[in-house]
Protein backbone atom coordinates (compact mmCIF):
# COMPACT_ATOMS: atom_id res chain seq x y z
CA UNK A 1 0.00 0.00 0.00
CA UNK A 2 1.48 3.31 -1.09
CA UNK A 3 1.67 6.63 0.65
CA UNK A 4 0.13 9.89 -0.58
CA UNK A 5 2.18 13.01 0.15
CA UNK A 6 0.87 16.47 -0.75
CA UNK A 7 3.38 19.23 -1.51
CA UNK A 8 1.93 22.61 -0.64
CA UNK A 9 2.90 26.14 0.43
CA UNK A 10 0.06 28.64 0.36
CA UNK A 11 2.13 31.21 -1.49
CA UNK A 12 2.83 30.76 -5.17
CA UNK A 13 6.27 30.71 -6.73
CA UNK A 14 8.17 29.17 -3.83
CA UNK A 15 9.01 25.98 -5.73
CA UNK A 16 6.24 23.43 -5.13
CA UNK A 17 6.36 22.06 -8.66
CA UNK A 18 10.16 21.88 -8.79
CA UNK A 19 10.09 20.14 -5.41
CA UNK A 20 7.47 17.62 -6.55
CA UNK A 21 9.39 16.83 -9.74
CA UNK A 22 12.67 16.38 -7.91
CA UNK A 23 11.42 14.34 -4.99
CA UNK A 24 9.45 12.17 -7.40
CA UNK A 25 12.46 11.60 -9.61
CA UNK A 26 14.69 11.18 -6.55
CA UNK A 27 12.48 8.45 -5.10
CA UNK A 28 12.30 6.67 -8.47
CA UNK A 29 16.11 6.79 -8.74
CA UNK A 30 16.19 5.08 -5.35
CA UNK A 31 14.12 2.24 -6.75
CA UNK A 32 10.62 3.23 -5.73
CA UNK A 33 7.52 3.19 -7.88
CA UNK A 34 6.30 6.77 -7.94
CA UNK A 35 3.55 8.83 -9.53
CA UNK A 36 3.57 12.63 -9.46
CA UNK A 37 0.10 14.17 -9.79
CA UNK A 38 -0.40 17.75 -10.96
CA UNK A 39 -3.40 19.07 -9.01
CA UNK A 40 -3.09 22.59 -10.40
CA UNK A 41 -6.01 22.31 -12.81
CA UNK A 42 -5.96 25.10 -15.41
CA UNK A 43 -2.32 26.03 -14.76
CA UNK A 44 -0.53 22.84 -15.74
CA UNK A 45 3.22 22.99 -15.14
CA UNK A 46 4.55 19.78 -13.64
CA UNK A 47 4.69 18.33 -17.18
CA UNK A 48 7.15 20.96 -18.44
CA UNK A 49 9.30 20.83 -15.33
CA UNK A 50 9.53 17.05 -15.77
CA UNK A 51 10.16 17.43 -19.52
CA UNK A 52 7.12 15.30 -20.42
CA UNK A 53 4.93 17.98 -22.02
CA UNK A 54 4.99 16.39 -25.47
CA UNK A 55 3.64 13.07 -24.30
CA UNK A 56 0.32 14.13 -22.80
CA UNK A 57 -2.82 12.55 -24.18
CA UNK A 58 -5.22 12.40 -21.25
CA UNK A 59 -5.20 14.28 -17.95
CA UNK A 60 -6.37 13.94 -14.35
CA UNK A 61 -9.84 15.30 -15.15
CA UNK A 62 -10.27 12.67 -17.90
CA UNK A 63 -9.30 10.03 -15.35
CA UNK A 64 -11.74 11.13 -12.63
CA UNK A 65 -14.52 11.61 -15.19
CA UNK A 66 -13.70 8.14 -16.51
CA UNK A 67 -13.17 9.41 -20.05
CA UNK A 68 -10.14 7.12 -20.01
CA UNK A 69 -8.82 4.40 -17.74
CA UNK A 70 -6.28 5.32 -15.05
CA UNK A 71 -3.52 3.43 -16.88
CA UNK A 72 -4.16 5.47 -20.05
CA UNK A 73 -3.88 8.74 -18.17
CA UNK A 74 -0.49 7.93 -16.64
CA UNK A 75 2.60 9.01 -18.57
CA UNK A 76 5.62 6.82 -18.04
CA UNK A 77 8.94 8.67 -17.74
CA UNK A 78 11.21 6.57 -19.95
CA UNK A 79 14.38 7.96 -18.33
CA UNK A 80 13.60 6.64 -14.85
CA UNK A 81 12.28 3.19 -14.10
CA UNK A 82 9.08 3.35 -12.07
CA UNK A 83 8.33 7.08 -12.53
CA UNK A 84 4.94 8.25 -13.81
CA UNK A 85 3.14 11.57 -14.26
CA UNK A 86 -0.57 12.27 -14.08
CA UNK A 87 -0.88 15.72 -15.66
CA UNK A 88 -3.42 18.42 -14.82
CA UNK A 89 -6.03 19.54 -17.32
CA UNK A 90 -5.11 22.83 -18.92
CA UNK A 91 -8.42 23.99 -20.36
CA UNK A 92 -10.69 23.28 -17.41
CA UNK A 93 -10.88 25.01 -14.03
CA UNK A 94 -10.43 23.87 -10.47
CA UNK A 95 -14.10 23.01 -9.98
CA UNK A 96 -13.69 20.19 -12.55
CA UNK A 97 -12.70 17.88 -9.68
CA UNK A 98 -14.29 17.39 -6.28
CA UNK A 99 -12.38 16.41 -3.13
CA UNK A 100 -14.24 13.05 -2.98
CA UNK A 101 -13.09 12.21 -6.51
CA UNK A 102 -9.53 13.10 -5.61
CA UNK A 103 -9.70 10.85 -2.55
CA UNK A 104 -10.96 7.98 -4.69
CA UNK A 105 -8.17 8.56 -7.22
CA UNK A 106 -5.53 8.57 -4.48
CA UNK A 107 -6.87 5.31 -3.05
CA UNK A 108 -6.70 3.74 -6.49
CA UNK A 109 -3.12 4.96 -7.05
CA UNK A 110 -2.04 3.61 -3.65
CA UNK A 111 -2.64 0.07 -4.89
CA UNK A 112 -0.12 0.54 -7.70
CA UNK A 113 2.55 2.88 -6.35
CA UNK A 114 4.89 3.22 -3.37
CA UNK A 115 4.63 7.01 -3.36
CA UNK A 116 1.98 9.32 -4.75
CA UNK A 117 3.15 12.95 -4.75
CA UNK A 118 0.46 15.60 -5.20
CA UNK A 119 1.60 18.99 -6.47
CA UNK A 120 -0.87 21.42 -4.89
CA UNK A 121 -1.81 24.73 -6.51
CA UNK A 122 -1.07 27.97 -4.63
CA UNK A 123 -3.81 29.36 -2.43
CA UNK A 124 -6.12 27.76 0.11
CA UNK A 125 -9.30 27.42 -1.93
CA UNK A 126 -10.82 24.47 -3.78
CA UNK A 127 -7.61 23.53 -5.60
CA UNK A 128 -5.83 23.18 -2.26
CA UNK A 129 -8.79 21.29 -0.75
CA UNK A 130 -8.62 18.85 -3.69
CA UNK A 131 -4.88 18.40 -3.36
CA UNK A 132 -5.05 17.50 0.33
CA UNK A 133 -8.22 15.37 0.12
CA UNK A 134 -6.46 12.04 -0.30
CA UNK A 135 -3.17 12.86 1.41
CA UNK A 136 -1.64 10.80 4.23
CA UNK A 137 1.24 13.19 4.82
CA UNK A 138 2.25 16.69 3.81
CA UNK A 139 5.30 18.73 2.92
CA UNK A 140 5.15 22.51 3.31
CA UNK A 141 7.55 24.41 1.04
CA UNK A 142 8.72 27.87 2.02
CA UNK A 143 11.46 30.34 1.14
CA UNK A 144 13.25 32.63 3.63
CA UNK A 145 10.87 35.53 3.01
CA UNK A 146 8.28 37.00 5.35
CA UNK A 147 5.40 36.50 2.93
CA UNK A 148 6.24 32.85 2.22
CA UNK A 149 6.74 31.96 5.90
CA UNK A 150 3.52 33.69 6.86
CA UNK A 151 1.57 31.71 4.25
CA UNK A 152 3.33 28.51 5.31
CA UNK A 153 2.12 29.13 8.87
CA UNK A 154 -1.44 29.54 7.65
CA UNK A 155 -1.25 26.36 5.56
CA UNK A 156 0.21 24.38 8.47
CA UNK A 157 -2.85 25.39 10.50
CA UNK A 158 -5.20 24.30 7.70
CA UNK A 159 -3.39 20.97 7.22
CA UNK A 160 -3.61 20.23 10.92
CA UNK A 161 -7.30 21.12 10.89
CA UNK A 162 -7.72 18.51 8.13
CA UNK A 163 -6.10 15.88 10.33
CA UNK A 164 -2.79 16.00 8.47
CA UNK A 165 -0.72 16.21 11.61
CA UNK A 166 2.99 16.89 11.68
CA UNK A 167 3.57 18.43 8.26
CA UNK A 168 7.26 18.53 7.32
CA UNK A 169 9.06 21.72 6.34
CA UNK A 170 11.15 22.14 3.20
CA UNK A 171 13.10 25.39 3.07
CA UNK A 172 13.83 26.36 -0.50
CA UNK A 173 16.19 28.93 -2.05
CA UNK A 174 18.43 29.56 0.93
CA UNK A 175 21.31 31.90 0.04
CA UNK A 176 24.21 31.02 2.34
CA UNK A 177 26.03 34.30 1.57
CA UNK A 178 23.05 36.38 2.62
CA UNK A 179 22.41 34.25 5.71
CA UNK A 180 26.02 34.79 6.73
CA UNK A 181 25.64 38.55 6.44
CA UNK A 182 22.48 38.47 8.54
CA UNK A 183 20.35 39.59 5.63
CA UNK A 184 18.30 36.41 5.31
CA UNK A 185 16.48 34.35 7.90
CA UNK A 186 18.36 31.16 8.66
CA UNK A 187 17.08 27.62 9.13
CA UNK A 188 16.75 27.92 12.92
CA UNK A 189 14.80 31.18 12.59
CA UNK A 190 12.18 29.53 10.40
CA UNK A 191 11.89 26.33 12.43
CA UNK A 192 11.59 28.44 15.55
CA UNK A 193 8.72 30.43 14.06
CA UNK A 194 6.82 27.62 12.33
CA UNK A 195 7.48 24.98 15.00
CA UNK A 196 7.38 21.94 12.68
CA UNK A 197 9.97 19.29 11.81
CA UNK A 198 12.47 20.05 9.08
CA UNK A 199 12.56 17.71 6.09
CA UNK A 200 15.34 19.46 4.24
CA UNK A 201 16.92 22.59 2.86
CA UNK A 202 17.55 23.36 -0.81
CA UNK A 203 20.00 26.13 -1.69
CA UNK A 204 19.28 28.78 -4.30
CA UNK A 205 21.18 27.11 -7.12
CA UNK A 206 21.54 28.23 -10.75
CA UNK A 207 21.62 24.55 -11.66
CA UNK A 208 17.86 24.44 -11.01
CA UNK A 209 17.18 27.08 -13.65
CA UNK A 210 19.42 25.26 -16.12
CA UNK A 211 17.90 21.85 -15.46
CA UNK A 212 14.34 23.20 -15.62
CA UNK A 213 15.18 24.81 -18.96
CA UNK A 214 16.13 21.37 -20.19
CA UNK A 215 13.23 19.52 -18.56
CA UNK A 216 15.54 17.32 -16.52
CA UNK A 217 15.03 17.42 -12.75
CA UNK A 218 18.23 18.61 -11.03
CA UNK A 219 18.27 15.58 -8.70
CA UNK A 220 19.59 13.54 -11.63
CA UNK A 221 22.80 15.60 -11.48
CA UNK A 222 24.52 14.69 -8.23
CA UNK A 223 27.38 17.07 -8.90
CA UNK A 224 25.10 20.00 -8.04
CA UNK A 225 24.32 21.18 -4.53
CA UNK A 226 20.58 21.31 -5.21
CA UNK A 227 20.70 17.83 -6.74
CA UNK A 228 22.36 16.48 -3.60
CA UNK A 229 19.85 18.27 -1.40
CA UNK A 230 16.91 16.66 -3.23
CA UNK A 231 18.57 13.26 -3.08
CA UNK A 232 18.96 13.65 0.69
CA UNK A 233 15.33 14.72 1.03
CA UNK A 234 14.15 11.69 -0.96
CA UNK A 235 16.16 9.41 1.29
CA UNK A 236 14.74 11.04 4.42
CA UNK A 237 11.23 10.44 3.07
CA UNK A 238 12.15 6.76 2.77
CA UNK A 239 13.05 6.79 6.45
CA UNK A 240 16.83 7.07 6.21
CA UNK A 241 18.68 9.35 8.59
CA UNK A 242 20.65 11.79 6.46
CA UNK A 243 22.59 14.77 7.75
CA UNK A 244 21.74 18.21 6.47
CA UNK A 245 23.98 19.42 3.65
CA UNK A 246 26.69 21.78 4.79
CA UNK A 247 26.57 24.91 2.66
CA UNK A 248 29.83 26.03 4.24
CA UNK A 249 28.56 28.81 6.47
CA UNK A 250 26.99 29.26 9.88
CA UNK A 251 24.20 26.86 8.96
CA UNK A 252 26.82 24.14 9.27
CA UNK A 253 26.37 24.26 13.01
CA UNK A 254 22.92 22.96 12.49
CA UNK A 255 24.03 19.73 10.86
CA UNK A 256 22.76 17.09 13.12
CA UNK A 257 21.25 13.77 12.39
CA UNK A 258 17.71 14.19 11.27
CA UNK A 259 15.19 11.78 12.59
CA UNK A 260 12.44 12.33 10.17
CA UNK A 261 10.64 9.13 9.57
CA UNK A 262 7.81 9.37 7.17
CA UNK A 263 5.50 6.92 8.83
CA UNK A 264 7.50 3.73 9.07
CA UNK B 1 33.97 51.90 2.78
CA UNK B 2 34.59 52.47 6.48
CA UNK B 3 31.60 54.68 6.60
CA UNK B 4 29.48 51.93 5.06
CA UNK B 5 30.79 49.41 7.57
CA UNK B 6 29.92 51.70 10.45
CA UNK B 7 26.50 52.18 9.01
CA UNK B 8 25.79 48.48 8.61
CA UNK B 9 26.96 47.77 12.13
CA UNK B 10 24.82 50.41 13.71
CA UNK B 11 21.69 49.29 11.88
CA UNK B 12 19.93 46.08 12.86
CA UNK B 13 20.46 43.02 10.67
CA UNK B 14 17.60 42.89 8.20
CA UNK B 15 16.88 39.27 9.04
CA UNK B 16 16.19 40.24 12.64
CA UNK B 17 13.81 42.92 11.44
CA UNK B 18 12.09 40.29 9.28
CA UNK B 19 11.88 37.85 12.16
CA UNK B 20 10.38 40.39 14.53
CA UNK B 21 7.83 41.56 11.98
CA UNK B 22 6.92 37.99 11.14
CA UNK B 23 6.45 37.02 14.78
CA UNK B 24 4.08 39.92 15.31
CA UNK B 25 2.03 39.29 12.21
CA UNK B 26 1.73 35.58 13.05
CA UNK B 27 0.47 36.31 16.54
CA UNK B 28 -2.43 38.21 14.95
CA UNK B 29 -2.93 35.58 12.21
CA UNK B 30 -2.98 32.69 14.63
CA UNK B 31 -5.25 34.31 17.19
CA UNK B 32 -7.46 35.62 14.42
CA UNK B 33 -7.47 39.03 16.08
CA UNK B 34 -7.53 42.13 13.90
CA UNK B 35 -5.88 45.41 14.88
CA UNK B 36 -9.39 46.93 14.89
CA UNK B 37 -10.58 44.35 17.43
CA UNK B 38 -7.54 45.06 19.58
CA UNK B 39 -8.29 48.78 19.38
CA UNK B 40 -11.86 48.18 20.59
CA UNK B 41 -10.62 46.00 23.42
CA UNK B 42 -8.06 48.61 24.41
CA UNK B 43 -10.58 51.46 24.59
CA UNK B 44 -12.99 49.33 26.65
CA UNK B 45 -10.26 48.39 29.11
CA UNK B 46 -9.29 52.04 29.43
CA UNK B 47 -12.88 53.10 29.96
CA UNK B 48 -13.44 50.60 32.77
CA UNK B 49 -10.12 51.33 34.46
CA UNK B 50 -10.63 55.09 34.24
CA UNK B 51 -13.47 54.77 36.72
CA UNK B 52 -10.95 53.75 39.35
CA UNK B 53 -7.60 55.19 38.35
CA UNK B 54 -6.10 57.97 36.27
CA UNK B 55 -4.26 56.43 33.33
CA UNK B 56 -1.27 57.74 31.40
CA UNK B 57 -2.75 57.20 27.95
CA UNK B 58 0.52 58.19 26.27
CA UNK B 59 2.31 55.24 27.82
CA UNK B 60 -0.45 52.75 27.12
CA UNK B 61 0.61 49.52 25.40
CA UNK B 62 -1.80 46.70 24.63
CA UNK B 63 -0.64 43.85 22.41
CA UNK B 64 -1.09 40.21 21.57
CA UNK B 65 1.72 37.80 22.33
CA UNK B 66 2.10 34.12 23.10
CA UNK B 67 2.60 32.36 26.36
CA UNK B 68 3.05 28.78 27.53
CA UNK B 69 0.01 27.33 29.23
CA UNK B 70 1.01 25.90 32.59
CA UNK B 71 -1.19 22.81 32.42
CA UNK B 72 0.34 21.25 29.29
CA UNK B 73 3.08 23.62 28.12
CA UNK B 74 1.30 24.36 24.83
CA UNK B 75 1.64 27.81 23.32
CA UNK B 76 -1.50 29.95 23.54
CA UNK B 77 -2.27 33.57 22.60
CA UNK B 78 -2.06 36.05 25.46
CA UNK B 79 -3.10 39.66 25.82
CA UNK B 80 -0.43 41.79 27.44
CA UNK B 81 -1.48 45.22 28.65
CA UNK B 82 0.95 47.74 30.11
CA UNK B 83 -1.16 50.53 31.56
CA UNK B 84 0.74 53.19 33.55
CA UNK B 85 -1.33 54.60 36.41
CA UNK B 86 -0.85 58.24 37.33
CA UNK B 87 -2.92 58.12 40.48
CA UNK B 88 -5.68 56.20 42.13
CA UNK B 89 -8.95 58.07 42.13
CA UNK B 90 -10.52 59.00 45.39
CA UNK B 91 -13.50 56.73 45.66
CA UNK B 92 -14.96 58.36 48.74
Amino acid sequence: MGKVIVITSGKGGVGKTTTTANIGTGLAMLGKKVVVVDADIGLRNLDVVMGLENRIVYDVVDVVEKVCRLKQGLIRDKRYEGLYLLPAAQTKDKSAIKPEQMLELCNELKEEFDYILIDSPAGIELGFQNAVAGADESIVVTTPEISAVRDADRVIGLLEAKGLNSPKLLINRIRPDMVKKGDMMNIEDMIDILAIDLLGVVPDDEAIVVSTNRGEPVVSDQSTLAGKAYNNISRRIMGEEVELLNFDHEEGKFTRIMKILFGK
Amino acid sequence: MDFLKMFSKSSKNSKNVAKERLKLVLIHDRADISPKFLQMLESDIVRVMSEYVEIDEEGLDVKMTRTKRESDGSSVPALVANIPIIKVKDRG
